[in-house]
């Protein structure tokens, strides 16, 4: 087992010593990884260079339950017809596959800033990308700390 | 460190902490001006989802709960609302009194059994199942009429032996880990278990969404949950031992605020 | 039908810039859970969510498994004219669903 999932048994086995009575997360054999997280971004942003700046991405560094963690982008842009936000993707390092999700906005959006609620495997980073209508690509990225619930069920 | 061992490690310096003469020693009520409920724990987002109604997935809970309220079911052909008319009217500082002591079973009975009362001897209708959506729905409906008013459950001489029941359980060692539930909630609420806040475990906020669930449970479900984590011999849903439990926290929790429909981690 | 919880403001002055939540109720399963017999439960997800205003589109969202249960989308729109939003939300297993919210706007 690699590292992330050995730490991730590790937290379970803390917890419910008795082992083995848990129907907790999704830990699946395909997961993201570093490298299929570049391929998505790639997916998205071809050969163009990615920057970093004007995109901000907040989600709480220590989060209390990865099956629902707040998360909102916000990105400078003036919204016009000439200069706005065409998209914005986020992007994650270890959940099982590694889009969240893709928003699609133009001008009638009046600013470009979206909230919402992620789940997250285990600790990662999560990377927002804009695309703006100049073709460019924006990005900023977070690293959170996930734990989970210290008292799990048992199955049934 | 290989995950064997550093189970051990971590079970051992639980195993150290817990049993500590200090924290022995110290096993003592919270004063009731230093009570804290649950959100006061969560994170400024988790709280946020909680406040507002339209980000509050138990909201959907509550609506479901209004429609079951006017439904009319049973051998009667009777809704709540044929006996006991608006919820927001009849049904205010209910769940602020439950569990409360039933005459004809002599003992308490929490909310959920006092509705399977209602549908059996007042609708002619078959009981809900324990955890079931329709039974969370009601219950979640009803106790939100209560929100914001105080917990006020009744002690006199009928429920007292009951509430002593659920006090000998809370401080009560048990289990393979010989901890009590005490040790956690009344002693060790400033501290951290696996990196989550230990609460000082009052039920504001039952029926709730717990995020852990992605699902709208009862107090009930989350006792079992503890109880497992502490490695204890379960008690089945609906067990009498529970709703004692439920009765000395409700009591223990005296004054605080109803907050259903809750959001916790 | 699912549940869905619309917060729209009934009122805004022209070219104001409005904030609209959105809740719907739905248990976004990601296909990569297992019950407790070891059987894959399969996904069931609300895979996009579009929302329009006097029929322009406003705000359109593509939806993965790492959507939350219950998914809670909030975004802005510009107030222009008094009329309806309608939002969609399509999914896996035929899953469609459409509610709609009126402003005035002055």
């Amino acid at each position: 087992m690699d590292d992330t999932a050995t730490r991730r048994a590790f937290l379970i086995g803390a917890t419910s010593l008795a082992g083995g009575l848990i129907t907790v997360l999704p830990v699946s054999d395909a997961r993201a990884t570093p490298e299929t997280m570049q391929a998505a971004i790639k997916k998205v942003i071809a050969s163009a260079p990615l920057r970093k700046g004007k995109v901000t991405l907040h989600l709480p560094p220590l989060v209390e339950n990865g099956n629902s963690v707040a998360m909102d982008v916000a990105v400078e842009s003036p919204m016009t017809a000439d200069n706005h936000v065409r998209a914005i993707h986020v992007f994650n390092e270890k959940n099982p596959q590694p889009n969240v999700v893709s928003i699609r906005l133009g001008p009638p959006a009046g600013q470009a800033k979206i909230a919402t609620r992620v789940r997250l495997a285990d600790s990662q980073r999560i990377m927002a990308i804009a695309e703006m209508s100049d073709g460019t690509f924006w990005s900023d990225e977070v690293d959170v700390i996930v734990t989970i619930a210290a008292c799990l069920e048992d199955p049934v | 460190m290989k995950p064997p061992e550093r189970c051990i490690f971590v079970v051992g310096a639980l195993i150290c902490a817990m049993t500590s003469p200090l924290l022995i020693a110290r096993a003592a009520e919270i004063p009731l001006n230093e009570r804290k409920s649950g959100s006061e724990f969560m994170g400024p987002d988790t709280r946020a989802m909680q406040d507002d109604d339209t980000a509050n997935p138990g909201t959907f809970w509550v609506l479901d709960g209004e429609a079951l309220w006017k439904r009319k079911v049973g051998a009667a052909g009777k809704s709540c609302a044929d006996c006991h008319g608006e919820a927001s009217e009849s049904m205010k500082g209910v769940a602020a009194r439950y569990p409360a002591f039933n005459a004809a079973r002599g003992r308490p009975v929490n909310l959920d059994q006092q509705i399977n009362i209602c549908r059996a001897e007042r609708q002619q209708a078959t009981p809900l199942p324990l955890e079931a959506k329709e039974l969370l729905a009601l219950n979640a409906y009803v106790a939100r009429q209560s929100r914001g008013m105080p917990i006020d459950v009744t002690i006199d001489e009928r429920t007292q032996p009951f509430l002593e029941a659920g006090r000998a359980t809370f401080y009560r060692r048990q289990g393979q880990l010989n901890f009590a539930c005490a040790q956690c909630h009344d002693d060790n609420w400033k501290e951290k278990l696996a990196g989550s806040p230990i609460t000082q475990a009052h039920p504001t906020g039952y029926p709730l969404y717990r995020l852990e669930w992605q699902n709208v449970g009862s107090l009930q479900r989350r006792l079992r949950n503890c109880i497992s984590g502490m490695r204890v011999d379960n008690y089945p849903l609906g067990a009498p031992e529970l709703v004692d439990l439920e009765l000395f926290l409700m009591w223990r929790a005296r004054g605080m605020p109803i907050e259903t429909p809750a959001v916790r981690p | 039908m699912a549940r869905a919880l619309i917060n729209v403001p009934p009122k805004a002055k022209k070219g104001e810039i409005i904030t609209i939540k959105t809740l719907i109720s739905h248990e976004m399963e990601t296909g990569y859970r297992h019950d407790n017999v070891g059987k894959p439960i399969p996904r069931n997800i609300i895979t996009q969510f579009v929302c329009t205003y006097n029929g322009l589109e406003v705000f359109r969202a593509d939806l993965y498994p790492a959507i939350a249960a219950n998914p809670f989308i909030t975004f802005n729109t510009v107030a222009t004219a008094t009329g309806t939003f309608e939002f969609k939300w399509t999914g896996d297993n035929g899953f469609a669903q459409t509610e709609t919210a009126n402003i005035t706007v002055e």
